[in-house]
C-alpha cells in the first residue's frame, strides 16, 4: 500500500515538473522570438531612417558635442560677465514664470469643471458626459505649440497667446487626471448634501472638493512644473519670455554664447528650484492624507 | 509511511553540521539599534552554539523585528557585533553582505512574495544570489533548479500550486511558498518575523510544523519572532523574551512561568496566558515533535 502511494506521489511530482518545464520552455521560446523581432525591427528601422537622413547618423555623431563645447568655452572665457547677464535676463524669467503660473491657474479651474461634468455619478447632465470628455480629449490632444502658433498668427506675438495656449492644453490634461481622482470619491457626502437641498455647485464645491483637494493640488503643482518648461519653449515661436531671448542669443551664433549660457543657467536653476519645492509640497500633501 | 518518509528525505538538503572548532555558531554581542533618540534594541547578547529552534517573544514594539532585520543585515546596527562561525557579519559590505543574506534566509509576516509571478519563479528567487542578473532577468534558471524548486514545494505539500500566480494562493499557502524560497537558499539560519501573525490557526499550525520539521530534518537553525506564548512554548527549544528593546528572559520553554511571562509582556496580575493563546486543543507537544513525519 505504502509502495503504491509512494510511486504515485513521486509520479505526481514528476508530472508537475515536466508540465512546468514545458510551460517554461514555451515562455522562453516566445520571449526569444519577441526579442528577435524587436532587434530586427530596431535595426532595419534605423537603417531606413538613416538612409533618408540628409547628413547621416554616423557622420554627424562625432559633432554632437561641438555646439555645447563652443557655448561652454565661450561662456568660460567671458565668465566675468555672467552675473550681469543673469541680472539682465531676470525680467524675462519672471515673464516666463508668470505665463506658467497664470495658465496653470486658469487651466486648473477649467479642468476642474470639465472633470466634474465628465465624471459618472457627479455630472450635472449625465447624458452630456461623453461631450465633456471629448472636449477635454481634444484640448489635451493638440500640442501647446500648435495652439500658440495659430494664436500668434491671429493675435500677434506676446505672452497672451502663449498663456492661452498653455491654459487650453492644461485644462484638457488636468481634466483627465482630476476625473480619475473624482471617480473614487465617496458619494455618501454628496448624497448628504443633496438631502439638504443643496445646488449642484454647492454639492461639488462643498461635498466633493474637500475630499479630492490634496490630489488636485498635487496634480496642479506637477502641471506647473511642466508648464514652466512649456512656456520657455513657446518663447521660441515668439511668445516672449526666456525662450525668446534664448532663441535670439542662439541664432546669433558665436559671440553671444555667453548670453545663451546665462539664460540656460537661469532656466535650469528655476526648473530645479520649482521641481524641488513642489515635489516636497506634493509629498507633504499625499502623506498628510492619512492623518 | 516509513517509505514515504525516506523518499522525502532524498530531496532534503545536506544536513548542516556544527563547526569543528566547537565555538559559538551565532553570536550577538551588545547589539544596539537606535532610531533617533529611541532605542529599539538595547545591548542584546545572544549566543547559539548548535542548530536549534529559538522563539523570540514580546509585545509589539519590543524590538523583535529590528533584531532579526539586523541579523539578516536588512538594517544596520548602531553598535555591537554579530558573528557567525567566527566571521563578523556586521561589517560586511556589498557582495559579501548579499552573500551572507543568501546564507541567512528570512520569512516575513506578510510573506513578501512577488504577487504577479508564478509560485515556482518566486521559489527560484531563493537562488538569485548565485545567478547572474542578466540570466535571472530573462528567467533563465537551470532545469535542475526548477526541478528542485518543485520538489521543495512538494515537501511543503503545495506542488500542485506550482504554475499559479502567488497572489492566487491563500495566506497559508503563500507563507509556505515563502518558506520554499527560504529553503531554496539552502541557508544555515532561517529567520522568521511573525510568520503566523496573519494566518488563521489551522494554517499557523501547518507553517509552524513545517519550520519545526525543517529544523529537525535539515539541522538548520530557526529563529522565529512570535507574539503568542503558547506557540513559542510548543515549537521551540529555547525562548528569548524581549521587553522595551532589552532581553529579559533567555531559557528553556519549561522555565517560562506565568510570572516570567507577565514580566516580558509588562502585564499586571490579571494577565492570563489564554489572552494570547491561539491554541488548538487537539494538538500537543509530542505530536509536534514528530512533525518530521508530517511534512
Amino acid at each position: 500500500m505504502a509502495d503504491i502511494s509512494l510511486s504515485g506521489a513521486a509520479q505526481t511530482v514528476r508530472t508537475i515538473q515536466s508540465s512546468y518545464m514545458a510551460q517554461v520552455q514555451r515562455r522562453r521560446l516566445y520571449s526569444g522570438l519577441t526579442l528577435l523581432i524587436f532587434v530586427i525591427l530596431m535595426v532595419s528601422g534605423f537603417n531606413i531612417a538613416d538612409d533618408r537622413n540628409a547628413g547621416g547618423f554616423w557622420n554627424g555623431l562625432h559633432q554632437v558635442g561641438d555646439y555645447p563645447a563652443d557655448v561652454l568655452s565661450e561662456a568660460w572665457e567671458k565668465r566675468a560677465d555672467l552675473p550681469a547677464l543673469t541680472a539682465k535676463y531676470f525680467p524675462a524669467l519672471v515673464e516666463t514664470l508668470n505665463i506658467a503660473a497664470v495658465s496653470t491657474l486658469i487651466g486648473a479651474i477649467g479642468g476642474l469643471f470639465l472633470s466634474l461634468l465628465g465624471t459618472r455619478g457627479l455630472a450635472k447632465w449625465p447624458c452630456l458626459i461623453p461631450l465633456f470628455r471629448r472636449i477635454s480629449d481634444i484640448m489635451r490632444a493638440v500640442p501647446e505649440i500648435v495652439i500658440a502658433l495659430v494664436l500668434i498668427f491671429v493675435l500677434g506675438g506676446g505672452p497672451v497667446p502663449a498663456m492661452s495656449a498653455i491654459a487650453i492644453h492644461t485644462a484638457g490634461a488636468l481634466a483627465k487626471m482630476f476625473s480619475e481622482v473624482s471617480e473614487n470619491t465617496d458619494l455618501k457626502a454628496v448624497e448628504g448634501l443633496s438631502s439638504t437641498g443643496a445646488t449642484w455647485l454647492q454639492r461639488m464645491l462643498l461635498g466633493v472638493l474637500p475630499q479630492v483637494a490634496p490630489n488636485y493640488v498635487s496634480y496642479t503643482l506637477l502641471r506647473f512644473e511642466v508648464n514652466i518648461r512649456a512656456s520657455a519653449i513657446l518663447g521660441f515661436v515668439g511668445a516672449g519670455g526666456l525662450g525668446y531671448e534664448l532663441r535670439n542669443a542662439m541664432a546669433w551664433g558665436p559671440g553671444r554664447f555667453d548670453e545663451a549660457a546665462a539664460i540656460f543657467i537661469l532656466l535650469f536653476g528655476t526648473i530645479i528650484f520649482f521641481d524641488q519645492v513642489s515635489s516636497r509640497y506634493r509629498n507633504k500633501l499625499t502623506d498628510g492624507q492619512t492623518h | 509511511m516509513k517509505l514515504n518518509r525516506s523518499r522525502r528525505k532524498s530531496v532534503m538538503f545536506v544536513a548542516y553540521s556544527p563547526p569543528k572548532h566547537g565555538g559559538d555558531m551565532l553570536r550577538i554581542d551588545t547589539l544596539t539599534k537606535r532610531f533617533g533618540d529611541k532605542t529599539a534594541v538595547d545591548s542584546a547578547n545572544i549566543s547559539v552554539d548548535a542548530p536549534s529552534m529559538i522563539g523570540i517573544i514580546g509585545r509589539s514594539g519590543a524590538g523583535k523585528s529590528t533584531l532579526l532585520r539586523m541579523v539578516n543585515r536588512l538594517s544596520d546596527a548602531s553598535s555591537g557585533t554579530i558573528t557567525f562561525e567566527g566571521e563578523d557579519i556586521t561589517s560586511l559590505r556589498g557582495a559579501a553582505r548579499r552573500n551572507w543574506q543568501s546564507r541567512c534566509a528570512m520569512i516575513f509576516q506578510q510573506f513578501n512574495l512577488v504577487p504577479r509571478m508564478d509560485v515556482v519563479s518566486n521559489v527560484l528567487h531563493g537562488t538569485l544570489n548565485k545567478r547572474s542578473t542578466l540570466a535571472t532577468l530573462f528567467n533563465l534558471y537551470p532545469q535542475a533548479d526548477i526541478h528542485k524548486a518543485i520538489e521543495v514545494l512538494d515537501r511543503l505539500g503545495i506542488a500542485e500550486q506550482a504554475p499559479k500566480r502567488a497572489e492566487a494562493l491563500s495566506g497559508g499557502q503563500q507563507q509556505r511558498v515563502a518558506i520554499a524560497r527560504a529553503l531554496m537558499q539552502d541557508p544555515k539560519i532561517i529567520l522568521a518575523d511573525e510568520p503566523i501573525a496573519s494566518l488563521d490557526p489551522m494554517n499557523a499550525q501547518v507553517v509552524m510544523q513545517s519550520l519545526r520539521a525543517i529544523h529537525e530534518a535539515d539541522g538548520r537553525t530557526v529563529i522565529a519572532n512570535l507574539h503568542t506564548l503558547d506557540t513559542a512554548r510548543r515549537y521551540c527549544d529555547r525562548v528569548i523574551g524581549m521587553r522595551d528593546g532589552r532581553i529579559v528572559f533567555d531559557g528553556a520553554p519549561e522555565q517560562l512561568t506565568t510570572g516570567v511571562a507577565r514580566d516580558i509582556y509588562g502585564a499586571g496580575a490579571d494577565f492570563s496566558e489564554a489572552a494570547t493563546s491561539t491554541e488548538i486543543e487537539t494538538l500537543d507537544r509530542p505530536e509536534v515533535r514528530e512533525a518530521g513525519a508530517y511534512v
